[in-house]
């Protein structure tokens, strides 16, 4: 069998966004022991609003400088109005309202942009292939793994060099002791929402690479199949979490590319049926070592 | 330095009444002690202090600003730190990075390394150890750790509750030298501890709690005074 270059280029870059969207939802958990079922809403929220800019004719940085402030702005609003007011409340409780929000947002997406959606085509010509030794491969797979390696580099440095990113990961393992501390819990949660948001928006960007056609739905797949994975690493932890949104975006951009086209309907039926059986049998997650399951402050 | 005061302070979980109208007093460079047997109310003081729990009648406080109502956070910028149950270490996180976490409580950002100079000096397992996982450390290690994370703070209050726990007996005398000297150093401590008799010996003064109520208050010279220390405990 031949490795198929250019097959493994796409799902490389397709986990690499995965990634990202794991650690937005990894970092929010970390904080408030959330799963932000929203999440892909955001996206979605940020896909339209370069669809819009370049239905308007701004140019491209102006779509990206839009798509940065709609999904930060959702997000702040979303702490604020949501998270903050229900942080004391039971798990049950939050994951119900995330789950409202989400459909709320994308009922207000059809309602506005209607059943058909909107064109965002101003970065397509990154879908071109360029060449290496024979080899074609299309820029936005180079690009995404750029991008999500630089983020994700960032994200470390402030995690494990600056005082708030010390304070998030302090947070996370033991919110009631850091804020003994005196660490601010709304300070550090504000953080983790924004940094989400930024990352929310990055995916945003790239996703309309791939799907230039905007629709209410945006990303509510992805952020599905993201959610197994993340599980599938280990909700409770960072890395395990991205490792386990690579893993599941690598596996399927593969075997989706991999597959001919009239298998690869089963493909979300294959992937999920491998996500049960895997936390059957390793409950914590994939890439955790041998501890319990989720911890809930 | 100001003093902490806590007057008539009441919580009430549910229909239990855990603590009910306990008044005491902390002045700068002294160790007041709490005792009482299990369930007396010891660490629902503390934590209504530290605003984990709500009170429900009583003040509490810092010199002359009020503390009750206020977020745990708040509490301890105001200049209150809490070395809790189990100390409570990062265990995941290096020695180093546990102490960089109670420099949040700091009132003002100068002289960091001023600072830690200090504590290394009260604690050099903490320098020694530095670089290594907190949960590596042994009990009396982490517990040192503890306390060293709410000095760094430097508050004008140290709470400790039960530090002695499961610790041996040597490591205790450890403990117990370093509050001392934290008191020399002109902080006001309070000690909540089940080990009664070292706790009377070592305290300016301390308070007999039992089912919520101030029962008693010992002095230094009572330590050995064995039918007091019962007494107060069943009576």
């Amino acid at each position: 069998m031949t490795v198929d270059w250019q097959t493994i280029a796409d799902a490389t870059a397709q986990g690499a966004i995965y990634a990202l969207m794991a650690v937005g939802i990894g970092l929010v958990f970390g904080v408030l022991r959330l799963v932000n079922f929203a999440y892909g809403q955001l996206i979605m929220a940020g896909a339209f609003a370069l669809a819009m800019a370049s239905r308007w004719g701004w140019p491209v940085w102006g779509g990206i400088l839009l798509c940065f402030a709609v999904v930060i702005a959702l997000s702040m609003l979303m702490d604020r109005l949501l998270f903050r007011p229900l942080r004391t409340q039971s798990p049950a409780v939050m994951l119900v309202a995330t789950f409202a929000v989400a459909f709320l947002l994308q009922s207000i997406a059809l309602l506005w942009f209607g059943p058909l959606g909107r064109v965002a085509a101003s970065l397509a010509y990154l879908n071109r292939p360029f060449t290496i030794s024979g080899v074609e491969i299309r820029k936005i797979a180079v690009v995404a793994i750029a991008v999500a390696a630089v983020c994700l580099v960032a994200l470390v440095v402030l995690l494990e060099r600056t005082t708030v990113g010390l304070q998030m990961r302090a947070a996370a393992l033991d919110f009631r002791t850091a804020r003994l501390l005196g660490v601010r819990a709304n300070r550090v949660i504000a953080v983790a929402v924004l940094l989400s948001g930024v990352l929310a928006a990055i995916v945003a960007i790239m996703l309309t690479v791939q799907t230039p056609l905007v629709t209410s739905d945006f990303a509510l797949r992805d952020t599905i199949v993201v959610l197994a994975g993340v599980v599938l690493g280990g909700l409770n932890r960072l890395v395990p979490a991205t490792l386990g949104g690579f893993a599941i975006g690598f596996a399927s951009g593969f075997l989706g590319g991999a597959l001919p086209t009239e298998k690869s309907q089963y493909l979300p039926t294959f992937l999920f049926a491998a996500v049960i059986l895997v936390l059957l049998v390793r409950p914590a997650g994939l890439f955790t070592r041998g501890r319990g399951a989720v911890e809930r402050v | 330095m100001s003093a902490l005061v806590i007057d008539k302070l009441s919580v009430n979980y549910g229909a239990v009444r855990a603590v009910r109208d306990v008044s005491l007093e902390v002045k700068p460079g002294e160790i007041v002690g709490l005792i009482g047997p299990n369930g007396a109310g010891k660490s629902s003081t503390l934590h209504a202090v530290m605003g984990v729990v709500p009170a429900a009648g009583g003040e509490v406080r810092l010199g002359d600003r009020r503390l009750l109502g206020r977020r745990s956070e708040e509490v301890a910028r105001a200049g209150i730190a809490l070395v809790p149950e189990g100390r409570r270490i990062f265990a995941e996180l290096t020695v180093d990075e546990n102490l960089r976490l109670g420099l949040a409580g700091r009132r003002s950002r100068r002289d960091t390394a001023g600072v830690l100079a200090r504590i290394y000096e009260l604690f050099p397992v903490v320098k020694e150890f530095r670089a290594r996982q907190a949960g590596a450390l042994s009990g009396g290690q982490q517990q040192q750790l503890a306390i060293a994370r709410g000095l760094v703070a430097e508050p004008d209050v140290l709470l400790l509750d039960e530090p002695s726990l499961g610790l041996a007996p040597r490591v205790v005398d450890a403990v117990f030298e370093a509050l001392a000297a934290i008191r020399d150093r002109g902080l006001a401590v309070l000690l909540v501890e089940q080990r009664a008799q070292r706790t009377v010996a070592l305290a300016d003064r301390s308070h007999v709690l039992a089912n919520g109520e101030l029962r008693l208050t010992l002095g230094p010279g009572d330590a050995d005074d064995t039918d007091r220390l019962v007494a107060a405990y069943f009576g």
